[in-house]
């Protein structure tokens, strides 16, 4: 057994000196660059819930504020009366009125006073219509997306011949993705609202939003298409089936994971993007949920509420004061945990179509 | 695990490899085929008789143009942009294939392929097999029962599948898979079949038994094998054609090949010397 003292000289000893520093220098600054992105999102997302917590959910059973989200945005009416603060909305206000009015005039006293009345818009009430409005732009938009999407990534893919033609169509749509989006509302307004006639609407924001998403999906398609072996395409060829049998059954099932996967980013773009449908979709308030409608081409052809728009609406159209904090950051969490609910469930369908065709 | 004993050959296969198969109908007929990817010339003018019912084996060195010959009798290469057939004709039972008036589509469903690697769809066994005559539009359920079950039969692969046919392809043996490649490719009533290196990425033991149902399945089919494995084509082929450079070198019946080429370049290939 060999002791310490004539052991050979371990030529693997570590050098030391200014290269293993600049490593431990460079490791350290880059997870310290990770943490930091990971502390502003966690401030970012803190604020939102402590601030928003609130009123979204409550102490009591059923441990969320029901009337947040099942009623419309109401006015905020701040007051004093016999020395009491009362803070009602437009409703319970008008109600709390008639009543001691009728009660003054009972007893023969003349009419109640408000005192230090203050009326704050919106600022009562539910968001409703809002997450009612985001659902539908979301799905029928993403809808009119995917069809036109995945319509063309299988044009551009499967059918088209590589050529001039088809390379500028490509060059068109990688364009279309660095467009801002405040530049997709203008073109919806000129293009939908106006030169359509279709007025401000829902049909007008799907399409508006549509486009917008319409270059992300097309790229994930070609590229999820493109993904499926060629094993696949060529088996079913061999056995006689036309060249759209064979998209359709052996080839599109095997891309839909992959569509729906960069689909899933589009979503949380739809739904959070307030540019496109301020002049396109988006109603400052609407009483009537969009299915409220006489005539059913109502639906299509009227605004809708929207969330980020309507937290744009309470955060800077009006005047703000301590009583208008409370409906926006409760519209912001709620808008948070919307797109959260909704990419969570594409995900789920995107995992449940990936094992019935995984290969 | 014990290893099977040594294969023995066939007697059916000895008988033909002594005497030579009786004259027999040929099916397919080349005359003069030159082939082009864009402006390369693949195959040059090639004449090829292949006869029913029988093995023929095209062998040859990697870019010889024996997967494009094969590749050309189901018009599978008009999938590839700027290929074309210049000069010659293919006629399978007569008719030239190339006409105008001849559908792909039909072609390919009596000209069935197997490819090197196996490509079962991500879909059940049952379905994978179903697949060829549901896009004919046959959805009764006791017709594709029946068919997937002889089909599979067909291919040898029903006992070792029968009681997990909704289970998925994919979770199959490189082995199996590949035979159920060809139960599907059975199951649309090809009267050819084109097997382009079937057994390259299979084990000894199955690619034995691919071979085994190669000698089954000629008994009514009509078999293209293309093989980078010369043992193979001398088990399993009664012909065999040697590829070089695009150029059909040599075709004879499987014996006389391996036994006595008449050509110098086959007898170096066939020994080993090159390729």
């Amino acid at each position: 057994m060999d002791t310490a003292k004539n052991a050979p000289e371990n030529p693997f000893r570590s050098r030391g000196g200014a290269l293993v520093w600049r490593e431990r220098a460079l490791f350290s600054l880059f997870r310290a660059a990770t943490y930091c992105i990971l502390l502003c999102g966690a401030l970012v997302l803190g604020n939102i819930v402590f601030k928003g917590a609130g009123t979204v959910f409550s102490s009591r059973f059923p441990f969320v504020n029901t009337t947040f989200f099942t009623e419309a945005p109401e006015t905020l009416h701040v007051f004093e009366y016999e020395g009491a603060a009362h803070r009602l909305g437009d409703r319970d206000y008008r109600a709390f009125r008639a009543t001691e009015t009728a009660r003054a005039a009972a007893e023969g006293r003349p009419a109640p006073r408000f005192t230090n009345e203050q009326a704050i818009v919106y600022s009562a009430g539910g968001i409703l219509p809002c997450i009612v409005g985001t659902l539908l732009l979301v799905a029928g938009s993403m809808t009119i997306a995917l069809v036109l999407g995945v319509a063309s990534a299988i044009y551009l893919s499967e059918y088209a011949k590589s050529g001039p033609v088809v390379r500028v169509i490509r060059l068109a749509i990688l364009n279309l993705a660095g467009v801002p989006s405040i530049v997709f509302g203008l073109f919806g307004f000129g293009m939908f609202v106006i030169f359509f006639g279709w007025n401000v609407s829902l049909m007008a924001g799907w399409f508006t939003l549509a486009f917008m998403v319409l270059p992300v999906v097309i790229t994930a398609g070609e590229e999820s298409l493109k993904a499926v072996p060629r094993g696949f395409r060529e088996g079913s060829l061999a056995l006689g089936a036309t060249k759209w049998q064979t998209i359709r059954k052996a080839v599109l099932p095997c891309a839909l994971p992959g569509i729906l996967t960069s689909s899933i980013l589009g979503i949380a773009r739809v739904a959070g993007e307030t540019a496109p449908i301020m002049f396109t979709a988006a109603y400052v308030v609407r009483d009537k949920l969009p299915w409220q409608v006489s005539e059913i081409s109502d639906f299509f052809f009227q605004g809708v509420m929207a969330l980020p728009y309507h937290i744009y609406v309470v955060s800077s159209k009006i005047p703000q004061n301590e009583h208008t904090e409370r409906v926006q950051y409760g519209s912001a969490l709620v808008f948070l945990l919307l797109v959260a609910l909704i990419a969570a469930a594409s995900i789920i369908l995107r995992a449940r179509l990936r094992r019935a065709y995984k290969w | 695990m014990t290893l099977p004993p040594p294969r023995t050959p066939k007697i059916e296969n000895r008988e033909s490899k002594i005497a030579p198969p009786a004259p027999v109908r040929t099916l397919i007929e080349i005359t003069g085929l030159d082939f082009y990817y864009s402006e390369k010339k693949a195959l040059d003018d090639i004449h090829l008789r292949l006869p029913e019912k029988r093995v023929t084996a095209f062998i040859g060195p990697s870019g010889c143009g024996k997967s494009t010959l094969l590749r050309c009798l189901n018009r599978m290469n008009d999938l590839i942009d700027g290929t074309a057939i210049r000069r010659g004709s293919i006629k399978i039972n007569g008719i030239d294939i190339n006409r105008p008036d001849v559908d792909p589509i039909e072609l390919r469903k009596r000209v069935g392929m197997v490819f090197q690697k196996s490509n079962p769809f991500p879909k059940s066994i049952y379905e994978n097999i179903a697949y060829g005559l549901r896009i004919q539009g046959i959805n009764t359920k006791s017709r594709l029962d029946e068919v997937v079950e002889r089909s599979l039969r067909g291919a040898a692969l029903w006992d070792e599948v029968k009681d997990r046919l909704h289970e998925s392809g994919l979770g199959l043996s490189g082995g199996q898979q590949q035979r159920l490649c060809i139960a599907r490719a059975l199951a649309v009533g090809p009267e050819i079949i084109l097997m382009d290196e079937p057994c390259s990425a299979l084990d000894p033991i199955a690619t034995a038994k691919i071979e085994e149902l190669i000698h089954e399945l000629k008994r009514r089919y009509t078999l293209i094998i293309v093989t980078h494995s010369m043992q193979q084509a001398a088990r399993c082929s009664d012909f065999t054609a040697f590829f070089y450079l695009g150029r059909l070198i040599e075709h004879a019946d499987t014996r006389t090949i391996f036994m006595s080429p008449s050509n110098p370049q086959t007898e170096a290939y066939v020994s080993g010397r090159f390729g």
